[in-house]
């Protein structure tokens, strides 16, 4: 017993490791153990009633860029990447008026940003089903009993209301990177700008929006990342019409019972938000060596 | 032109410049409100259409409480709450630990694997949760471990224990705790323990009254992530849980898959309070922390 303390005392990674153990144990064999399985998953054969048969195939990842499911991903992706634009097109001025305000305000208005933050996504979803539904939501009624319209607006069962739902969903998720980078920009860079005539727009081209770059960067990886993996938004506002992929995954194996299958898709999936993420990266890292 | 005359212009185009500046500003303050306008209506309306006197959750027919005197008596629904809370407070306890000293392992030293180490904890972050989800169902299924809650009876106490849905929460929690732990950690200064060592304290006495205090504001602000995400999960426990077992929002979902009503309004109000008085307990928590600084331990 001593010995060993001795031993322990004299190796410092002995230590890490021993206090890692218990997160490496949970890490490697319910997360890193499972991530394995489903991709060796995605290479087999579906057994009749789920499960599979050990039998190598790459049938599966041929079905993904079937035009029939190829179609739900590239909307799949779409539905992500107006999302993204969006929240960013929205969040990103609140971001700027709540950083420009004075610090107590600040304090107040990040706390009012906290509140829908942390409400659950179902119920923040969910509300949005009770003011979007065709005949019986809470839009369409009142503009038909005010006799603006006589036909209810599609607002309902299409890409309209997912993107809306995720709009409203993950709109904190962008301001608050946001708004921690502007909230650190050093306002001396702003006067010198200033005094070196620069005109409003070409402060917030020049100096702010190369500045806030690394927030807009975070926000949008925040966004459109469980964006394009969404299930919940769909599931409740697509109307079981507009589907999206974090569906078609689900259906392999609650209704279809194609393991394999539902696998593959999810490997793809990951595939391109790990593609999408990285040429994000390029391309804006990009354009803040060029603005500088 | 004389002095006069160029006076009178500087001052009205100063005028023109306040002017443009406030009308800016203005606009500025209107979108602000519109922003937070956009953010609070919906949850404002549906915490309004649960006191709605009828099934419609679009035209108001006046005041009742009805719709929360039948949750209360749905037993679905109180059985439910009952377990996300179960869930939310063993899986908050066992990753609060759990990632406490993975966050402290990261922070504090350096060893082989590190890099690998820090790769396994953002995983679970970064991935969407559906994926998480399959990964769970087909490593429950392929290994034999199963969902079918445990039963246990413990001094005439009945309890199942949805062990396959208490694993998933942790091996996400893990990394958000750990995320949280380390920030604070790396916040902190190193002179108060190094003092503490030059007073001949040893590592465990070191650990317990001087970085322990100071950390525990990160391992409260991680324990009140880790509690919220848990009983705000929806994917993953719907993935994980054995036939007949509900958390809250996994009825809620069963609920609006069935037909929209005020009950389930009702039901939203009640999570929405959970949220809110979560965030009032972390408020007063940093409230606390920044006011008094560190406290300062005593050997």
């Amino acid at each position: 017993m001593k010995k060993w303390l001795t031993l322990l005392r004299q190796r410092p990674s002995l230590q890490a490791w021993l206090l890692l153990l218990p997160s490496a144990f949970w890490l490697f064999v319910f997360f890193i153990a499972p991530l394995f399985i489903v991709l060796v998953y995605s290479f087999l054969e579906r057994g009749t009633y789920g499960g599979v048969v050990w039998h190598f195939t790459l049938e599966n990842y041929r079905r993904v860029f079937d035009p029939l499911y190829f179609k739900t991903f590239w909307r799949s992706f779409y539905i992500a990447a107006v999302t993204t634009f969006f929240t960013l097109l929205l969040g990103y001025p609140l971001a700027y008026y709540i950083a420009t305000r004075p610090p107590k305000r600040r304090g107040t208005l990040v706390l009012a940003l906290m509140i829908p933050f942390w409400t659950n996504f179902l119920v923040r979803t969910y509300a949005w089903l009770t003011l979007l539904r065709t005949h019986t939501g809470l839009i369409n009624v009142t503009l038909m009993s005010l006799g603006w319209i006589h036909k209810p607006l599609p607002l309902f069962g299409n890409d309209t209301a997912i993107v809306i739902g995720l709009v409203y969903g993950w709109l904190p998720d962008m301001i608050l990177p946001i708004y921690a980078t502007l909230e650190r920009l050093d306002r001396s860079l702003l006067e010198a700008a200033m005094d070196l005539y620069a005109s409003g727009p070409n402060v917030f081209r020049r100096v702010i929006w190369p500045l806030s770059l690394p927030g807009v960067v975070a926000g949008s990886m925040l966004v459109f990342i469980p964006s394009l993996g969404a299930f919940v938004t769909p599931a409740i506002l697509g109307g079981g019409k507009a589907l999206m992929i974090g569906n078609i995954i689900s259906n392999q194996f609650l209704a279809a019972h194609d393991w394999p299958f539902g696998s593959a898709l999810s490997f793809v999936m990951m595939a391109v938000m790990l593609i999408a993420t990285l040429i994000y990266f390029r391309a804006t890292s990009g354009e803040e060596r060029r603005q500088l | 032109m004389s002095d006069a005359n160029l006076a009178r212009a500087l001052s009205r185009r100063s005028r023109m410049a306040k002017l443009k500046k406030r009308l800016s500003e203005g606009l500025f303050s209107g979108y602000g409100f519109l922003g937070y306008l956009f953010l609070y209506l919906p949850i404002i309306i549906l915490v309004i259409f649960s006191f709605n006197d009828s099934r419609s959750t679009a035209q108001w027919a006046g005041f009742t409480t009805r719709w929360y005197v039948a949750m209360a008596k749905d037993h679905q629904i109180i059985l439910s709450l009952w377990n996300s809370l179960f869930v939310a407070v063993v899986s908050t306890v066992i990753s609060v630990i759990i990632g406490t000293l993975a966050a402290l392992a990261m922070e504090r030293y350096r060893f082989w694997g590190k890099l690998m180490m820090d790769a396994v904890l953002y995983l679970p972050i970064i991935i969407p949760d559906i994926a998480m989800a399959i990964m769970l169902l087909i490593f429950f299924d392929l290994s034999g471990v199963g969902f079918e809650p445990w039963k246990v009876h413990f001094f005439g106490v009945h309890l199942a224990v949805p062990y396959s849905v208490i694993i998933g929460h942790v091996a996400f929690n893990i990394s958000f705790v750990a995320v949280v732990v380390r920030a604070r950690l790396a916040q902190m200064d190193m002179v108060l323990e190094e003092a503490a060592q030059d007073l001949y304290a040893d590592p465990w006495r070191t650990f317990w009254r001087v970085t322990f205090p100071m950390l525990l504001p990160g391992i409260v602000g991680g324990a009140l992530l880790a509690f919220t995400l848990s009983m705000d999960d929806f994917v993953i426990t719907f993935f994980t849980s054995g036939a007949g077992f509900n958390t809250l929002p996994v009825r809620v979902f069963s609920m609006i898959k069935k037909g929209v009503t005020p009950k389930i309004n009702a039901v939203s109000t009640l999570m929405l309070l959970f949220s809110l008085v979560l965030v009032a307990i972390s408020l007063i928590l940093s409230r606390g922390g920044s006011e008094e600084g560190p406290s300062t331990p005593t050997l």
